[in-house]
């Protein structure tokens, strides 16, 4: 077990430390380097920026060594906790997206509290079945949910509760300070878009486990239906969900892009956003790394728990 | 008959019947409406009788199993007639008491042992279940119950298995931890369906004498469901012979063996090899014409169409009742001419023939070897590595026309052999020659046109062995084409036409999808497809094992006969000793990559044996009552490969082992005759003192 | 056991057979999709006498199509809704030109509500904040996303399904180096790929394929290679090996119509996300760019202006007229599932 996260460790590393490179690699063109001095040195389009003032302003940024000096550099302040400075905001990147990753933690923490059960109970539920009223009840519900892009669930959700029954606002951008309120609409959102995928799965595997000659033995030895359900087919049925639940940290993290533009709420996707449109390179780098090391350590972590779950791997 | 049946069939009428089925009927529904899968079924079970229901596959004897225990799935339903279980009739028993029956008084041991284990509970907690749920003892209670009934069912350390998951036991083992699982409660009747098919020979000798005798100990019925006659024989008293959902003939063992009245249960027996039985002057004679599908039956007789005996107007009139062969008789066939059949006279269809003589050496095996090396993830990090030798210097000639047969049960090294020789893996070591050609370490692409379409191969799974995207004749056209034989599309077509004549197929066959296909038809197809490029030499690779008894006779029949025509070499690789007594004029058994010993026929089936072939030969059941067999049952299981023991790779199973000797050094090579080799380290002449094991009595 | 046998031999021909001309098939979807293609890529090379006809032989075909969906799938009532919802915006996109709208980009009335008359129009479902007819806006809409998905969609799959079958059935070292090259892709979340890419690359209906092809390849890699190592082993394919064939072809000609049935319900899955994709990327201003119309833009450019209950519409329009589609897709997608399953 500890070799296999030690494993998985380094890969995530090498994979994180081929990623920057090529970020590095990407940005260090002329034509973002001259995008940001325009924005930077204010006014001229990119045509009128001068050979001159450009070269002043590489110099000045410390931009006119080669780029994979500049990405030593980079890597050795990263080790010491340093990730540069943000062009557009001025400000420490690592600051910036300390607040940012709060607020989307936050987020993504009420997300996971309401879709895991929901999901999972209607899942559970539909897959005991197949066929019965409520399987094909959840498979409604479920195919609708995610035919929705969160972009038209968080349209549909603001002008019902925000501008027709005006229950709360309409962005969550919070200019007057923290309001929870604030954050029902986009929670909901990413929950309804997550619930139905996540039910879906469940289904199946719970359909699945029912239709297996385990199953079919335990109901033969006399087993009551209770424990049949709770623990004969229940623990099978859960291991390929826990998998995708965890990896719908990978899902979350794109949703909440779309989520947090919609309603302005001040977090990690609007910053990659942002930054991504003003060509902050060190913001982009930064906030790639964390989203790209986010979804790999939710593979270590489905990997791992998924090896720790199944028995038929465990001890194989 | 070999033994006496594990109880005699209880004579008392004053006692109440185990189980009664009365004219039971069950269906499936499906799309394409009501699919009758038991029609009319009927069965007496007394206390301690043991019941045999025997039939190929689709005659709807796993149906019954699960009609007794009342579990039907979503989509069938008994929609007829009633089960009386100790008098009470199951149907109207509310699902409590049906879950109080199940487990305690009715248990089932399942074909699949893996399926049926939960594979994420250990054993302990799976066994404990039942008395626990069933009696409401105590944990620990229950718990020690379950390990010693372990103990019972003769596992080996009981502790271990008891903390362990199925999946690390091996299959014999789980096999027996499901028997012990049933025997938990003390059930008065015991549901077997088809509880070996899945194990090895070897093994399965060892699971049929533990039911046996924990019928006897425990005094449980049984209802033992199988495809194998020769199983039912060893190990029941009575026997239904199921086709197409209904029973055709019933009775005592002995009545049905020796005096059966009904054409079908006839036929099964015709296309059974029993050793008796021999390519040449008693060929196999299969029943022609295919299984009807369930909603097409024909009106009548179900086996009409395919009855040689079929008279219109008759056998046509529904309904069709059970008669009785003799008044007050328990055994009663479906036939309604039962009484105007000549059943004494041998059928005259298939006729003798003259054997072939063999022709030049075509293929010649020297020290053949073939090792894998396992790196492991992890083991590759620290450089840890295992040889898996899965060929081990193995030799031997095939000569034109003749066939040479390769046995051995799972992990053999027989697949691999077949890959080896078809350049899709290189030799280790050793030599290959096919003619002149030396095809060791010449892998497929590397080879001509011409040395490829020479050596061509037949496979086992007739679900495979065809591509469900192509049709028919393009899959035999593609060969043609590929080998040069033909190009021009009309010759193309030509050939393709002349090829399905020669499996025996409708020429239209050749625009139809491998689906639309059973699979004796697919397997005739392979056949095909093998001869297509007129080849020196085919590898048949078990080509029947996964057909039902009359339709392998067919294949295998098929197969002979385009050898014969063409002077074919045939190596033909299986794990069935009866299959391979009939067709081959040669034998090699294989275990653990090793060649144990190889010969004659004639040689092998009798002594001088190998040890391995003895306990081989002992355990394959044989349909006919009139054989005798010596009981030789092996301990233990077939070890894995990638672990072989050292010295013998037979000496942990083998009853004549000489500890410091077959435990170190590899076994000498004693030969006997002019191609009798064993390789054992008995002397030559405790070799040949051994006695037969398989005596035919007299003729049936 | 019984049940599977009886299921096994009662199978009617399956639906993919059911068509029983596969020529003729292609044929309609080519005299479909090419002047489609034609009309809303390469949209601005053609002359207007040619842009005034070019569509007009993709609408019986669409009509066709849709006729041979419905009666080839008839047993499974979900495909048919799929169906119907795709096809219905298939024939709009098709048609627009000649359907009795008027010039989408032209500014009326602003503001102007559902069911207004004004400047001599009805309009149906309102204008938008310019004015345009949203009714208009909303069919044209459909256009561009629809042929840019299901381009982006065919070309993330022709990668991804040719890298599959290369590492599934090679595997050894080209299974090692493409399944690292995937890791590091799949390693970013979709949108922050997207996001970088279309960020590097520029905004457009062609960088959006390339995008797309990058964000979805990888995953479609990794499904024809589990398909493939799962074929990889039966026999058929172990004969076409010993008959001496070459590697591709096996790959191409044994191996890849086998996938079929797991490959086409996953496509119009891929189709819905896809769908999804461009919209969002559409509405972050990372994709289609104005003034044709689009769902995505449509939504984009109201944010501002319609955050009130009685200007909703111009955001609830667009929102739910790509749900439909994707509905659609995702419908199809369940209903071939269910059809493939139980042949």
């Amino acid at each position: 077990m500890l070799k296999l996260i030690g494993s998985r460790l380094l890969q995530m590393l090498l994979i994180m430390g081929v990623i920057s490179f090529i970020l590095f690699a990407i940005f260090d063109s002329d034509k973002f380097k001259k995008q940001i001095a325009v924005n930077e040195l204010g006014g001229f389009a990119v045509s009128a920026l001068s050979e001159q003032d450009y070269q002043a302003w590489l110099e000045k940024k410390g931009l006119n060594v080669p780029f994979y000096q500049r990405y030593l550099n980079w890597v050795a302040g990263v080790a010491q906790g340093d990730f540069g400075k943000s062009f557009e905001k001025n400000e420490p990147v690592a600051d910036l997206l300390a607040t940012r990753l709060v607020h989307t933690g936050l987020l993504a923490l009420w997300v996971f509290a309401l879709m895991i059960p929901l999901s999972l109970l209607f899942g559970v539920v539909a897959g005991m079945k197949e066929g019965s009223p409520q399987d094909r009840l959840t498979s409604f519900i479920s195919v609708l949910t995610t035919s929705l892009p969160e972009i038209a669930t968080a349209i549909i959700l603001t002008v019902i509760f925000a501008l027709g029954l005006r229950w709360l606002p309409p962005n969550a951008a919070m200019v007057n300070g923290w309001d929870w309120r604030a954050l029902v609409l986009p929670v909901l959102t990413l929950v309804l878009y997550d619930f139905g995928y996540v039910a879906r799965m469940t289904r199946a595997s719970m359909a699945e486990v029912m239709n297996s000659q385990y199953i079919r033995t335990a109901i033969l030895k006399g087993l009551p239906y209770r424990r049949v359900i709770l623990r004969h087919a229940l623990r099978n049925a859960l291991i390929a969900p826990f998998t995708i639940i965890v990896l719908q940290m990978n899902w979350l993290l794109s949703g909440v892009v779309v989520v947090e533009v919609f309603f302005q709420y001040a977090g990690f996707g609007k910053l990659l956003l942002d930054a991504a449109l003003f060509g902050d390179i060190y913001v982009i780098q930064a906030a790639t790394l964390v989203a790209v090391f986010v979804a790999v350590a939710s593979q270590i972590i489905s990997d791992v728990g998924y090896t720790f779950l199944n028995p038929r791997i465990r001890f194989a | 008959m070999t033994e006496t049946p594990i109880v005699e069939a209880a004579t008392a009428t004053d006692r109440t019947p185990v189980l009664e089925c009365r004219n039971l009927c069950v269906s499936y529904f499906t799309r394409a409406g009501e699919a009758p899968a038991v029609v009319d079924f009927n069965l007496k079970l007394m206390p301690g009788e043991a019941h045999g229901i025997v039939g190929e596959s689709g005659c709807g004897k796993s149906t019954v199993a699960l009609a007794i225990m009342n579990y039907m799935g979503r989509n069938g339903a008994i929609v007829g007639g009633e089960i009386l279980f100790q008098g009470r009739d199951m149907r109207t028993m509310t699902q409590e008491e049906l879950r109080r029956i199940r487990g305690s008084k009715i248990a089932m041991v399942y074909q699949e042992p893996m399926a049926s284990l939960n594979p994420s509970m250990r054993i302990a907690e799976q066994l404990a279940e039942v008395p626990l749920y069933h009696e409401g003892v105590s944990q620990r209670e229950a718990l020690a119950r379950a390990e010693s009934m372990l103990e019972q069912v003769r596992l080996p350390d009981p502790k271990r298995i008891m903390n362990s998951y199925p999946h690390q036991i091996s299959g014999g083992q789980q096999q027996r931890v499901v028997i012990a699982m049933a025997l938990l409660s003390n059930p008065s009747l015991l549901l077997l369906d088809e509880p070996t098919t899945a194990l090895d020979v070897t093994v399965e000798a060892g699971i049929v004498e533990l039911i046996k005798e924990v019928a006897a100990k425990f005094g449980t019925s049984l209802i033992y469901i199988s495809h194998n006659l020769g199983l039912i024989l060893e190990t029941c008293s009575r026997l239904t012979v199921m086709y197409s959902g209904e029973a055709v003939e019933t009775g005592a063992i002995h009545d049905v063996f020796d005096n059966m009245r009904h054409p079908y249960t006839r036929g099964l027996f015709g296309s059974i090899p029993v050793p008796g039985a021999n390519k040449n002057a008693r060929p196999l004679a299969a029943i022609r014409g295919q299984l009807p599908l369930p909603y097409a039956r024909p009106k009548g007789c179900f086996f009409g169409p395919r009855c040689d005996y079929f008279v219109e107007g008759r056998c046509d009139q529904p309904p069709l009742m059970m008669h009785e062969v003799a008044p007050g008789s328990s055994h009663a066939t479906r036939c309604v001419r039962f009484a105007e059949i000549d059943w004494s006279a041998a059928k005259a269809s298939v006729a003798e023939r003259q054997p072939v003589q063999r022709g030049q050496v075509v293929l010649r095996v020297e020290d053949l070897s073939k090792h894998y090396i396992i790196e492991s993830g992890a083991a590759a990090l620290i450089g840890a590595r295992r040889t898996v030798k899965a060929n081990e210097k193995i030799s031997f000639r095939a000569h034109e026309a003749e066939t040479v047969a390769i046995v051995g049960e799972s992990g053999c090294g027989k697949s691999t052999f077949a890959k080896v020789l078809m350049g899709l893996e290189p030799a280790s070591a050793g030599k290959v020659q096919l003619g002149e050609i030396e095809l060791a370490n010449l892998p497929v692409q590397r080879r001509d046109k011409h040395t490829i379409s020479r050596l061509q191969m037949v496979f086992q799974n007739p679900f495979d062995t065809l591509n469900p995207s192509h049709t028919i004749g393009g899959q035999i056209g593609r060969v043609i084409r590929k080998f040069g034989v033909e190009s021009d599309p009309k010759k193309v077509q030509d050939r393709v036409d002349q090829l399905l004549d020669i499996v025996k197929l409708p020429r239209d066959f050749a625009k139809r999808l491998p689906r639309q296909l059973s699979g004796g038809q697919k397997q005739r197809v392979g056949i095909a497809r093998a001869f297509a490029g007129n080849p020196d030499m085919v590898i048949a690779d078990e080509p029947v094992s996964a057909l039902d008894v009359s339709v392998q006779a067919a294949v295998t029949g098929l197969l002979m006969d385009i050898q014969r025509e063409h002077r074919t070499t045939l190596l033909f690789i299986s794990h069935d000793l009866s299959v391979v007594r009939y067709l081959a004029d040669r034998i090699i058994v294989m275990y653990l990559g090793q060649i144990m010993e190889r010969g004659t026929t004639e040689e092998i089936f009798s002594p001088p044996y190998h040890p391995y072939t003895e306990a081989l030969l002992s355990a394959v059941p044989i349909a006919d009552a009139s054989v005798r067999k010596r009981k030789i049952v092996v301990a233990g299981e077939i070890p894995s490969p990638t672990k072989p023991p050292p010295g013998c790779p037979f000496q942990t199973r083998c009853h004549y082992m000489i500890k410091g000797v077959c435990d170190v050094t590899p076994p000498p090579l004693r030969e006997f005759g002019a191609d009798h080799v064993i390789a054992c380290h008995l002397e030559k002449d405790a070799l040949e003192k051994m006695e037969p094991v398989i005596t035919a009595g007299t003729a049936a | 056991m019984t049940t599977a046998n009886i299921s096994l031999d009662t199978a009617p021909v399956p639906f993919n057979v059911r068509i029983r001309q596969p020529t003729a098939l292609i044929g309609l979807v080519l005299l479909m999709w090419v002047p489609l293609t034609l009309y809303v890529m390469f949209g601005p090379f053609l002359s207007d006498t040619l842009k005034s006809f070019v569509l007009l032989p993709a609408i019986p075909a669409t009509v066709a199509l849709y006729v041979i969906a419905v009666t080839s799938w008839r047993e499974s009532p979900v495909a048919i809704i799929g169906a119907t919802l795709v096809f219905f915006w298939l024939f709009v996109a098709v048609s627009a030109p000649y359907l009795p709208l008027i010039d989408p980009n032209k500014p009326l009335a602003p503001f102007a509500e559902m069911g207004a008359y004004k400047k001599d129009h009805w309009f149906l479902l309102g204008a938008d904040f310019k004015g345009r007819d949203m009714l208009s806006r909303d069919l044209w809409g459909c256009q561009r996303v629809l042929v840019w998905g299901v381009s982006a969609t065919l070309v993330a799959y022709a990668v991804g399904a040719f890298f599959g079958l290369l590492a599934g059935y090679l595997s050894g070292w080209w299974d090692q180096a493409i399944s690292l090259v995937c890791n590091i892709l799949l390693s970013f979340p979709v949108m922050v790929l997207f996001i970088l890419i279309l960020n590097y690359l520029g905004p457009s209906g062609f960088n959006i394929v390339i995008a797309v092809t990058f964000a979805s390849a990888p995953a479609i890699m990794r499904i024809v290679r589990g398909l493939t190592l799962d074929t990889r082993s039966r026999d058929y394919i172990f004969a076409a090996q010993t008959r001496g064939e070459h590697p591709l072809r096996i790959m191409i000609f044994e191996l890849l119509p086998n996938a079929r049935g797991p490959i086409i319900v996953d496509a119009c899955l891929r189709l819905g996300y896809t769908t999804v994709a461009i919209t969002t990327l559409t509405f972050l201003g990372l994709g289609l760019q104005p003034p044709d119309p689009d769902w995505g833009l449509m939504i984009k450019e109201s944010t501002k202006v319609a955050m009130v209950w009685k200007f909703s519409y111009m955001l609830l329009i667009p929102a739910l007229s790509v749900s439909s589609l994707i509905l659609g897709f995702n419908l199809l997608a369940d209903g071939l599932r269910e059809m493939s399953l139980r042949d």
